[in-house]
């Protein structure tokens, strides 16, 4: 029991010292050298150095916002989230698996477009059992439509998630594609596909 | 050397084709480590030292406006001293009123002392792809090399050093942009991978001792050497931000937030990486 009571304190201790890690900077001071960090960028690219309050809450948190900022988020990116007008989730598989190898899109080598914008997926997930090359900065997502039984509820879930996963995850590290008009919603639905559709090789 | 690279680059492939999925990353990363080894082994087969090389000369030769050398540039241990310099970088310059990394201070020792204009140094500070390092690069490779076998030391404890290291670690968590990202996203963690790519915890000062002292390193997949400030500007690239500027305060914060974190850590430069 002591040596309980040993480990917390020595933990308090921890998460106190982790706190004072972040020091106080002046955040005006911050964005103005961003803003004169990239003096060759073009007009159209000069909103990529602001942030939003999302941005802006979990930089300055470290992305471990408090509870009262993290249902903040949440309240509010749930409010940014756009559905299809016929209400049908689902795109087609063979599309979002396209979607989920492509890097491409946005960065300064990538104008004028060649392609559309990819969602990169396998960049940070496991998705199927074929492609080996994937990162671990996201959880694997294998067989995720089957571990949910294919549910409309799920399905919608997972729709949220892409279109903008700081509605369930408040400081995920994932884009909000969505929100930030990084894919488009028959993109979204086509990524919906790959994860919750029965013949999608992510669940077979 | 060439056909050591290959035998380890076959090997790499072979082990992904036969092996069964579950095994194949891990086996992957050890073939991917043993040709990192193979190459470390001998040391003198690091493609950076041509450039290392390339920098000393350019260093000893005058040029510029001016027609002056850089032998009189004082990278923070008196004019001219070379050895040990880059292992005390980044630190504050009472002459430019500011502080600086290696490359900052080299692009102002040749505007100060040769006699170039900063907007044509700044203008395509970095190779393309395939070609080798850029002169000030390959400068700085030199200078680097100098300090090889040493341990990061720089004090960084002066009132502007620690307001930049600060502010380093701000921009370091600071998100922006389409994707949302900042270089936290993919270097505020342990053992994650961007693909088949290990990704160093950069804010950990175990991990960030490991790899921030092999910059400048030789790229095996762009056959050229990266400095750190080019790093910086192809990890804005990744993160869909416009092109960095070299030397500008963002960059210079970074790197001094990074070197703190690496603090005591061995310098191995040039590096060699894939």
């Amino acid at each position: 029991m002591r040596s309980i009571v040993i480990a917390a304190i020595l933990l308090a201790g921890t998460v106190s010292a982790q706190a004072q890690q972040k020091p106080a900077v002046d955040s005006a001071k911050i964005d103005a050298a961003i803003a004169a960090a990239f003096p060759t960028a073009p007009p159209e690219w000069r909103p990529r150095f602001d942030q939003d309050e999302t941005m802006k809450v979990c930089s300055i948190h470290h992305n471990v916002p408090p509870k009262a900022d993290a249902d903040a988020i949440q309240a509010r990116e749930k409010a940014k989230i756009e559905y299809p007008a016929d209400g049908n989730l689902l795109g087609d598989w063979k599309s979002g698996e396209r979607l989920a190898q492509s890097g491409y899109g946005l960065r300064f080598t990538d104008y004028p477009a060649r392609n559309p914008n990819g969602g990169n997926c396998y960049a940070c997930h496991q998705l199927t059992k074929a492609e080996v090359s994937y990162g671990t900065i996201g959880p694997s997502l294998l067989n995720y439509g089957k571990v949910r039984n294919f549910g409309a509820a799920e399905t919608k879930a997972a729709y949220e998630k892409v279109y903008n996963a700081q509605a369930a995850y408040p400081c995920s590290n994932m884009p909000r594609f969505g929100t930030n008009k990084v894919l488009t919603i028959e993109q979204i639905k086509d990524l919906v596909a790959l994860v919750m559709s029965p013949d999608s090789p992510v669940n077979k | 050397m060439v056909k050591k690279l290959l035998v380890a680059l076959v090997a790499c492939c072979a082990v992904v084709a036969v092996s069964s999925i579950a095994r194949a990353q891990d086996e992957t990363e050890k073939a991917i480590e043993k040709y990192r080894q193979m190459l470390k082994e001998d040391p003198w087969s690091n493609p950076g030292l041509l450039d290392a090389d390339r920098g000393e000369g350019l260093w000893t030769t005058a040029a510029g406006p001016n027609k002056a050398s850089l032998e009189k540039c004082d990278l923070g241990k008196g004019p001219g001293v070379v050895d040990g310099a880059f292992a005390e970088l980044p630190r504050y310059f009472a002459d430019a009123n500011k502080v600086m990394d290696l490359e900052t201070r080299l692009l102002w020792c040749i505007e100060k002392l040769q006699g170039a204009k900063r907007e044509d140094l700044v203008k395509r500070p970095y190779p393309a792809g395939g070609q080798p390092v850029k002169d000030l690069g390959a400068i700085a490779t030199y200078v680097a090399s100098k300090s090889n076998g040493m341990k990061f030391a720089a004090k960084l404890d002066k009132a502007q050093e620690k307001v930049v290291v600060d502010e380093g670690q701000a921009i370091f968590f600071r998100r922006q942009g389409p994707h949302d990202f900042a270089c936290a996203t993919c270097h505020a963690d342990s053992g994650k991978r961007i693909r088949l790519q290990g990704l160093p915890f950069l804010s950990e000062p175990k991990e960030a001792q490991q790899v921030v002292g092999q910059w400048p390193a030789y790229r095996v997949s762009t056959t050229q050497v990266m400095t750190m400030q080019h790093r910086m500007y192809d990890c804005y690239w990744q993160m869909r931000m416009p092109e960095l500027e070299i030397g500008s305060d963002v960059s210079v914060a970074l790197i001094s937030y990074l070197i703190k974190s690496a603090e005591g850590g061995d310098i191995a430069a040039p590096g060699l990486k894939r």
